[in-house]
């Protein structure tokens, strides 16, 4: 016994050498560097110890603008993507013919490159000098005002964005949703069908119960997914996400580290340890929520 | 509730193309008398358990007409039908309690039979009552037994009050105990409530032990159907004589010339009656007598001591059984010794078959 724990321990050894080097040293390392005052990575000094990092970053406007942009993109498309997968999964559950056809159409998303998506995007949505865009042509043939989609007022710059990112993470979701309805045992429909059971209790106290770890899952990862949004801006809006004031968490702390204004590893740490601390709550948060609907 | 198959057939596409579809199903007819207990009985795939889903509605014959008393019920939904169904597998809905899954069928009434709350308690109380599960109205269905989550499935199959009560190899889930127990129980409660019950079972044994009637199915046609000795003690085919029975029946290869039947040129038995033909003899283990010199003689293996009864284990050249298995009283145990034994047999426990049809032949 005692042997083979050793033996145990020896082989993951290996693994955790890996992960200590590469994951959780950079994390302290992270942290450190939080509190650290004008660190400079090239010369390994820095100033003082203390809060000011954090104080520059929650006092900076683009800053907050980027939690901002983030929060809405959370708050509009991890309920929006969970919920139209959720449709379109049942949907594809209950249909017979074509149905590997519409899941191939649904999971291409999934596989194509987020960079030849964006070039789609500004297809449909850019403005240039030779056209509106696929979408202000359709605007104006209804007899509306074409609007700048790329440039243009917040609102529309932020509809953009959180659609084309509704869009791409809606393939995993119906993935995951239509594999998980066609995991419940055909059984519970029927005994539910001789009862006379209507096709909406049936979803409502029998399908969605029974997929709601599936669903919890899709959601858990959704929030933490959205709060790392960045290519998704980058694809749309250029790399100045600054100035085109649609910039993300985790593209504030790009730009702090790499970007224009680049070169401050502090403010970076900060901002990273801001977005951990909101991601860790709103997990936490989603957790016991899941916990306590299956209990 | 009177239940009554008229030519019921049921077919299903082949799944390579081209080749015939399957007949599951085939021109069954047959009269469940109001408040028996039916026993659907056969091998795997001879289409029992598509009956029984023709009867709940499940699924639509392909021709054919049902009946629930006078009311024709052929391509009625199965919620109009007042039917009450026990999934194998019990098809319980693991999030919800006891009382709940037993609730569920309630909350699907509509109109002028919608229930209160308090009444839908009360009726899923006397439910529980009836299979007596009263006490676990909170749990889960994960925390209960097989046997209990059984009686939940019958409870929710019952709280409506359905018309027919259909049950799929309602005990092929439990260990042998509790199937002993929870047949009984099923009888019990078919009895308190009078209700048309059909149940699915590939165990001859369960059928015969608890139906008032059995209906002896293979690969989609009905080879038999009436009361379990009468179907045992008459079997109208070698299918069913081998498929009732344990231990099974054994079965020789045998001639009748002149009115007698040879086994292995031994003459066996006079069969008044018969014309010469080559058969097949069945043999209820119950059938052989011990006997110095008795008509058939076989090699003796072993000796099995079962208490009341002893079972003498054989072998004869020209049974198609890889042993022959006779139940003898035990009081005769003494007098077997030596390499051979010598057997009797009781006219009315040996069936004759005819070798090409297999059907029963009778004799005098």
């Amino acid at each position: 016994m005692e042997r083979n724990s050793f033996k145990g321990w020896l082989y993951l050894i290996p693994a955790f050498a890996f992960l200590g080097v590469f994951m959780v040293y950079p994390l302290f390392d992270v942290f450190v560097y939080s509190f650290e005052e004008g660190y400079n990575s090239a010369s390994q000094t820095f100033f003082g110890v203390g809060l000011y990092n954090y104080s520059y970053v929650l006092h900076d406007p683009y800053f907050l603008q980027a939690i901002k942009n983030t929060l809405i993109l959370v708050a509009i498309t991890v309920p929006l993507s969970t919920g139209i997968a959720l449709l379109i999964s049942v949907g594809l559950n209950s249909i017979q013919k074509f149905r590997d056809f519409f899941q191939t159409v649904f999971f291409l998303p999934y596989v194509t490159n987020t960079l030849a998506v964006g070039l789609v995007f500004m297809i449909l949505f850019k403005k240039t000098a030779y056209t509106d865009g696929l979408i202000n042509i359709i605007i104006q043939f209804f007899g509306g005002n074409s609007i700048d989609w790329i440039d243009g007022p917040y609102w529309a710059k932020m509809f953009v964005l959180c659609f084309y990112t509704v869009w791409i993470v809606m393939p995993f979701k119906i993935l995951i949703l239509t594999s998980a309805l066609a995991s419940v045992n055909q059984d519970y429909y029927n005994a539910a069908r001789v009862d006379g059971t209507s096709r909406w209790r049936i979803f409502k106290e029998i399908t969605l119960p029974m997929i709601s770890p599936m669903i919890f899952y899709l959601i858990i990862t959704g929030f933490i997914g959205a709060f790392k949004a960045y290519s998704d801006a980058v694809a749309i809006f250029g790399t100045s996400l600054n100035s085109a004031g649609m910039n993300t968490i985790v593209g504030y702390i790009y730009d702090m580290l790499y970007g224009d204004s680049g070169g401050y590893p502090s403010y970076a740490s900060s901002a990273a340890i801001i977005l951990f601390i909101i991601v860790l709550t709103i997990t936490t948060i989603n957790l016991l929520a899941s916990r306590r609907n299956q209990s | 509730m009177k239940v009554v198959l008229e030519n019921l057939t049921k077919t299903f596409p082949n799944r390579k193309k081209g080749l015939p579809d399957v007949t599951a199903v085939d021109n069954f007819s047959f009269e469940i008398p109001d408040g028996q207990l039916i026993g659907l009985l056969g091998p795997s795939g001879c289409g029992k358990s598509t009956t029984l889903n023709l009867i709940c509605g499940l699924i639509q014959p392909t021709s054919g007409k049902l009946w629930f008393g006078d009311d024709d019920v052929t391509y009625l939904p199965p919620e109009v039908r007042g039917v009450g169904m026990v999934f194998q597998n019990y098809a319980l809905y693991p999030h919800l309690t006891v009382e709940k899954n037993i609730m569920f069928p309630l909350g699907n009434l509509k109109g002028a039979e919608k229930l209160s709350k308090q009444e839908m308690k009360d009726r899923a109380l006397e439910a529980a009552k009836l299979v007596q599960i009263e006490n676990l109205m909170e749990r889960k269905p994960s925390e209960l037994s097989g046997g209990q989550q059984q009686r939940v499935a019958i409870a929710r199959a019952l709280v409506k009050l359905p018309r027919v009560l259909l049950l799929d190899e309602p005990l092929s889930n439990l260990d042998a105990r509790l199937r002993l127990q929870t047949r009984e129980e099923i009888r019990r409660i078919q009895q308190e409530t009078k209700i048309t019950t059909i149940f699915v079972t590939h165990d001859q044994e369960e059928a015969m032990s608890i139906s008032d009637m059995i209906v002896v199915m293979a690969a989609g046609i009905i080879q038999q159907i009436g009361k379990p000795q009468d179907v045992y003690d008459n079997p109208v085919n070698l299918f069913v004589s081998k498929f009732l029975g344990t231990p099974p029946i054994n079965v020789f290869e045998g001639t009748v010339k002149n009115e007698t039947l040879y086994i292995n040129n031994e003459k066996v038995l006079h069969v008044g009656g018969v014309e010469d033909k080559d058969v097949w003899v069945g043999i209820r283990p119950e059938g052989f007598v011990l006997k110095d010199d008795g008509a058939l003689s076989c090699d003796l293996v072993t000796v099995e001591v079962m208490g009341r009864d002893i079972s003498v284990v054989s072998t004869h050249p020209a049974t198609v059984n890889a042993s022959i298995r006779s139940i003898i009283s035990s009081e005769n145990h003494d007098t077997i010794t030596g390499t051979k034994v010598r057997f009797d047999v009781k006219p009315s426990k040996v069936h004759l078959f005819d070798k090409e049809t297999e059907e029963r032949i009778y004799y005098k």
